[in-house]
C-alpha cells in the first residue's frame, strides 16, 4: 500500500469559491492509503510547493495527488517538485478539479462532491502507479524547414546563426515566397525586392544551409530529435550545377505559351524559365507539360544554346532521405481565387484583378514594368475601385469565417502607391471595418484618408457589370443609407487569404494538428504560440493564420529560437508511458505489431520461464525509443499481455471502480 | 463513504435521480476540448466524470462494461476529429472496436443511446459542453441502467 499525500489547491478564488477545499482534503484524507491531506492557497507557488516537498519528507510519501487545474497546465511543474524531493516524478497524479469542476459548476455543494469523487478517482490510480524512468534519446544537431518564403528564411538563418545545419525545402523553383512577389511593403513603403533579395542571397550563400527547391517532402518519421525525411526533388531537366542562369535558353524556347506563376498568369513564359532576375538558386527549369522536347522528343533548341551544357532531358526524380532533430513548417497561404464571386466579374473582366495581380501589375518586375494600365484597354484607368472583405468573415460556404487580417493595409497601400504614381487616378475603398492594429497602421491609413485623398466607403459592393468602356459598380454606402452607382476602369478584390493547399498533407504527415480552416494549430494559443502539440514541430509564418511580414519575421525568429533550444541538447529525455509486454502472457499473435502506427512493435525468441517450466517463444518486444504511449496495441492484445506504463489497465479499472462507486 | 446518491435507485420521474456518467477523454484533443469548456465556464451537469486517456484507441471495451457492472447509466468515449488523430490512426481503431462493442451491447439489451463515441477538438470547447449536455439529458430520459449490474455490488 502506497503512504499518499493529498493536496488541494484553492488557486486564489478559481477553485475555492465553488468547491469547499477544506471539506474535500477531510473526505479524501479518510481515503485508504492517505497519510497526509491539506489545502492551500496556491499549490503552484513556491511556498505551496515547499508545502509538497516537506510532506513528501516528513510523512514519507510514496504517491502525491494534486487537487488544482489541469495536468495539461501544472503536470510537469509538480513532477519536478516532488522528484526534486526525492519522489519519483511519475508517483504523482492530477485530479482536474478546476477546469473539469469549479469553473463549470455553480452549487457548491455539487462541485465539492465532485471534486471529493474525482480526488478519489486520483487517489485510487496513483495506489497502482509505479515509478517510472525517462529514456534518453540522442539529437540530430539539424533542422528541417518546409516553405522558403520570408518565414522559412528568417527561420533557417536563425537557426545557421547558432551554429547548427539547415535544409531548406521549397517546391517552387525558387525560395522567396510571396514576398518576392509584392511591390512595395506597408507601413513603410519600401521596395518588397529590396528587402526580400538580400535575405534570398544571405540565405543561398550561408554555409550551414542547404537550400532544396523544386523539392517536395514526401514522408517524416520518428519523433522529437529523431525525424526521418523523405524529400522528393523533382527533375528539373536542367543540372543545377551547371547552370551559370544566364538565360540564353529562354530567349529561345518556341514554347512561349505557359502562364507566368511569379506574375499571377498576367503573361506568359517560355517552357524553360527562370522564375524572376533575382531567382534563388538562380537556375533555369523545364516545365515537363510545356517542353516540345520532353512531349514530343523534338525541339532540344535550349541545350544546342547552352554553353555550360546544363540541360539533361533525362534527369529523373530522386528521393533524398535526411536526418532531422526538429521540423518547422513554413508553408505560407495563397490568395483565393474568387471564382465563385460571378457578381464581381472576376472570371469574366480582364480589369477585375486579385490584390496579388494588382501588386504585380504595379511592380517594376511585372508584366507592365510598374506601368499602371487596364488590363484590357493597356491605358491608365481613371477610376480604380477597391473590394474589401472578399471571402473573409463570412458565413457562407465560399467564405472564410475569419479576418484575412492584411487586407486592410495592403489596400490602403494600393491607393497610396497608385495616387504617389498616378494623382489624377481616382481611388474608392468599399469596406466592412477598416482594421488597422499594429504599429504605425492606423497612421498610415489616415495618410490615404487625409493626405492622398483616397475614398473610403463603407458598404458592399453588390454587383459589377461589364459597361460601355468601362466597369460599371453597384454598391450601397451604409453612412449615408444610398445606393451607389460608379463607373471604374478597374476593380481590385482583396481576396481572402488561405493556407498553402498542400498544408493538410504535410500536417498529417508530421500528426501536427490544424484547426478547421487547415491552419496549423499552436500547442497553446497564448503560452506556445509557435509549437505544433506535436513535440519537435515548430510553426513559421502564414502557414498558422494570417499575419504580415512583421509578424511573420517575428515568428519565424521565434521558431528558431526553440528550435535552437531542441538542438542544443545532446539527449532529450522521452515519455515514458510507453507499453510494454509481459512475455509470460505474450502468444505471440502478431495483432500488435499490426495495429502499431509507429513500427515499434518486433518479434523476438525470447526464453521465457513461465510457472516454472523455461522455453524459448516468440514474443513482442516495444522499442522504447519508437513507441509513442498511444495504446492501440494493449487493447488489440488477446492474451492481456500488452499494457500500457503510467496508463495501465488496472489503473483505468481502479479510476472507473472510483467514479462508479 | 456516501459521495452521489446514484446508487439509491431513484426512479427517473422523482427529478432527483442523476444518472452517472463516464466519460473517456484523449489526452490531446477531447479532454483538452473539456478545458477549453472550462475556461470559457461552459456548464454541463456535475454526474458527467471524465478519465484521461492517451489516446481513444486506449480504450478497452472492457473498461466500458466494468463502468455498466458498477452501476454507470451512460459512457461516453471522445477523441480527436477522424485524420486529426495525434497518434495519427488511433481514433479508427477506437471507431471500430467500439462499433463492434456496441453492436454488442444492444444485443444484451442496454439501449443503443446510452453508449456514445464523439469526436471533440482542444478547440471545440463549446462542443464538448453542448455533446455533454445533449448526453446527459438523453441518459435522463433512459433512466436508470440495470442491464449488466454486478448486484453483488449494490448492498
Ligand atoms: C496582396 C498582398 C499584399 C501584401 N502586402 C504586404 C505588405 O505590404 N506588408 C506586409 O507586412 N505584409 C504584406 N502581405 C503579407 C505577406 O505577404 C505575408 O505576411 C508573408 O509573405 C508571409 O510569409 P510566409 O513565408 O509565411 O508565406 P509565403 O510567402 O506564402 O511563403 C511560403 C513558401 O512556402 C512554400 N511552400 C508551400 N507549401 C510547401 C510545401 N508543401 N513544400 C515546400 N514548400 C512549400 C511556398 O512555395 C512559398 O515559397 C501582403 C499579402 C498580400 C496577399
Amino acid at each position: 500500500m502506497q503512504k499518499i499525500g493529498v493536496f488541494v489547491c484553492w488557486c486564489g478564488s478559481n477553485i475555492a469559491a465553488t468547491v469547499d477545499v477544506a471539506a474535500v482534503a477531510e473526505a479524501l484524507g479518510k481515503q485508504p492509503g492517505v497519510v497526509y491531506a491539506t489545502d492551500y492557497q496556491y499549490m503552484c507557488s513556491a511556498s505551496g510547493q515547499n508545502l509538497i516537498k516537506d510532506a513528501i519528507r516528513d510523512y514519507g510519501l510514496t504517491g502525491v495527488v494534486i487537487c488544482a487545474c489541469s495536468p495539461r497546465m501544472h503536470e510537469a511543474t509538480f513532477r519536478k517538485t516532488i522528484s526534486s524531493a526525492g519522489l519519483n516524478p511519475y508517483m504523482l497524479e492530477i485530479a482536474n478539479i478546476r477546469e473539469q469542476c469549479s469553473w463549470i459548476h455553480k452549487d457548491r455543494e455539487e462541485a465539492t462532491k465532485k471534486a471529493i469523487t474525482m480526488g478519489t478517482a486520483a487517489i485510487a490510480k496513483v495506489q497502482l502507479n509505479t515509478p517510472l524512468t525517462q529514456m534518453k534519446s540522442p539529437v540530430t544537431k539539424r533542422a528541417l524547414v518546409i516553405g522558403g518564403g520570408i518565414a522559412g528564411m528568417q527561420t533557417a538563418l536563425d537557426i545557421a546563426d547558432a551554429g547548427f545545419e539547415v535544409d531548406i525545402v521549397e517546391k517552387k523553383p525558387t525560395i522567396g515566397g510571396k514576398m518576392a512577389q509584392l511591390d512595395k511593403t506597408f507601413p513603410t513603403l519600401d521596395c518588397s525586392s529590396c528587402i526580400v533579395t538580400p535575405k534570398m542571397v544571405d540565405t543561398a550563400a550561408n554555409e550551414k544551409i542547404t537550400i532544396f527547391s523544386y523539392a517536395e517532402v514526401e514522408n517524416v518519421t520518428g519523433f522529437i530529435g529523431n525525424f526521418k525525411a523523405t524529400i522528393k526533388q523533382k527533375p528539373r531537366y536542367v543540372d543545377a550545377e551547371k547552370c551559370t542562369g544566364c538565360g540564353l535558353c529562354t530567349t529561345k524556347c518556341p514554347s512561349k505559351k505557359s502562364l507566368n506563376e511569379f506574375n499571377m498568369g498576367l503573361n506568359t513564359r517560355t517552357a524553360i524559365y527562370i522564375p524572376f532576375a533575382q531567382a534563388v538558386p538562380l537556375v533555369a527549369t523545364i516545365d515537363p507539360d510545356a517542353c516540345i522536347k520532353l512531349k514530343t522528343g523534338k525541339c532540344g533548341l535550349c541545350e544546342k544554346v547552352c554553353e555550360a551544357g546544363a540541360i539533361d532531358y533525362a534527369q529523373k526524380e530522386e528521393l533524398i532521405e535526411r536526418e532531422y532533430g526538429a521540423v518547422v513548417v513554413a508553408t505560407g497561404y495563397n490568395q483565393i481565387k474568387p471564382v465563385q464571386y460571378e457578381e464581381y466579374l472576376y472570371n469574366q473582366s480582364r480589369d477585375v484583378v486579385t490584390s496579388l495581380e494588382f501588386e504585380r501589375l504595379m511592380s517594376a518586375s511585372g508584366p507592365t514594368a510598374g506601368h499602371l494600365q487596364c488590363p484590357s484597354t493597356g491605358k491608365l484607368p481613371r477610376h480604380i475601385v477597391f473590394i474589401q472583405c472578399v471571402g473573409s468573415r463570412g458565413t457562407a460556404c465560399r467564405e472564410k469565417p475569419y479576418c484575412s487580417k492584411v487586407c486592410c493595409m495592403y489596400t490602403a497601400k494600393h491607393a497610396m502607391l497608385v495616387k504617389d504614381h498616378y494623382p489624377e487616378v481616382e481611388c474608392t475603398v468599399f469596406y466592412i471595418d477598416v482594421r488597422t492594429p499594429g504599429k504605425n497602421f492606423d497612421e498610415f491609413y489616415r495618410r490615404a484618408v487625409e493626405q492622398y485623398g483616397v475614398h473610403y466607403i463603407k458598404g458592399m459592393v453588390g454587383k459589377v457589370e461589364q459597361g460601355d468602356g468601362c466597369l460599371k459598380v453597384q454598391a450601397s454606402d451604409l453612412l449615408d443609407n444610398r445606393q451607389l452607382h460608379l463607373e471604374a476602369d478597374m476593380v481590385v478584390l482583396a481576396a481572402a487569404i488561405e493556407p498553402d493547399p498542400s498544408a493538410r498533407k504535410i500536417g498529417t504527415m508530421l500528426t501536427a494538428s490544424m484547426d478547421t480552416n487547415d491552419f496549423f494549430s499552436e500547442a497553446h494559443a497564448k503560452l506556445r504560440p509557435v509549437e505544433s502539440p506535436t513535440a519537435g514541430v515548430f510553426l513559421s509564418g502564414m502557414c498558422q493564420g494570417p499575419k504580415d511580414i512583421p509578424e511573420t519575421v517575428s515568428q519565424a525568429s521565434a521558431a528558431a529560437s526553440k528550435v535552437i533550444g531542441v538542438l542544443s541538447k545532446d539527449f532529450l529525455l522521452s515519455n515514458p508511458c510507453i507499453a510494454h509486454s509481459d512475455p509470460t502472457l505474450c502468444n505471440g499473435c502478431s495483432q500488435c505489431q499490426n495495429v502499431c502506427a509507429y513500427g515499434a512493435i518486433s518479434y523476438e525468441d525470447q526464453m521465457v520461464v513461465d510457472k516454472g517450466v523455461r522455453e524459448t517463444r516468440r514474443v513482442a518486444v516495444v522499442n522504447e525509443a519508437i513507441c509513442q504511449g498511444c495504446g492501440a496495441c494493449t487493447v488489440t492484445c488477446p492474451s492481456g499481455a500488452m499494457d500500457l506504463k503510467g496508463f495501465a489497465s488496472n489503473q483505468i479499472m481502479a479510476e472507473v471502480d472510483a467514479i462508479c462507486n | 463513504m456516501q459521495l452521489n446518491d446514484t446508487n439509491q435507485a431513484v426512479p427517473a420521474e422523482s427529478g432527483a435521480y442523476k444518472p452517472l456518467i463516464v466519460a473517456f477523454c484523449c489526452n490531446w484533443c477531447s479532454y483538452a476540448g473539456a478545458d477549453t469548456a472550462g475556461s470559457s465556464r461552459l456548464s454541463y451537469p456535475s454526474n458527467i466524470k471524465i478519465i484521461r486517456v492517451p489516446c481513444s484507441c486506449r480504450v478497452n471495451p472492457l473498461f466500458i462494461l466494468r463502468a455498466f457492472q458498477r452501476g454507470a447509466d451512460g459512457v461516453i468515449l471522445c477523441g480527436c476529429h477522424p485524420g486529426d488523430c495525434h497518434y495519427t490512426t488511433g481514433n479508427y481503431y477506437a471507431r471500430r472496436r467500439m462499433t463492434l462493442l456496441f453492436s454488442m451491447l444492444d444485443y444484451l439489451g442496454i439501449e443503443r443511446e446510452r453508449t456514445r463515441v464523439e469526436w471533440i477538438s482542444a478547440a471545440e470547447g463549446a462542443k464538448f459542453a453542448a455533446t455533454m449536455n445533449e448526453f446527459a439529458e438523453t441518459i435522463n430520459r433512459l433512466g436508470k441502467n440495470r442491464k449488466l449490474r454486478d448486484l453483488r455490488c449494490e448492498i
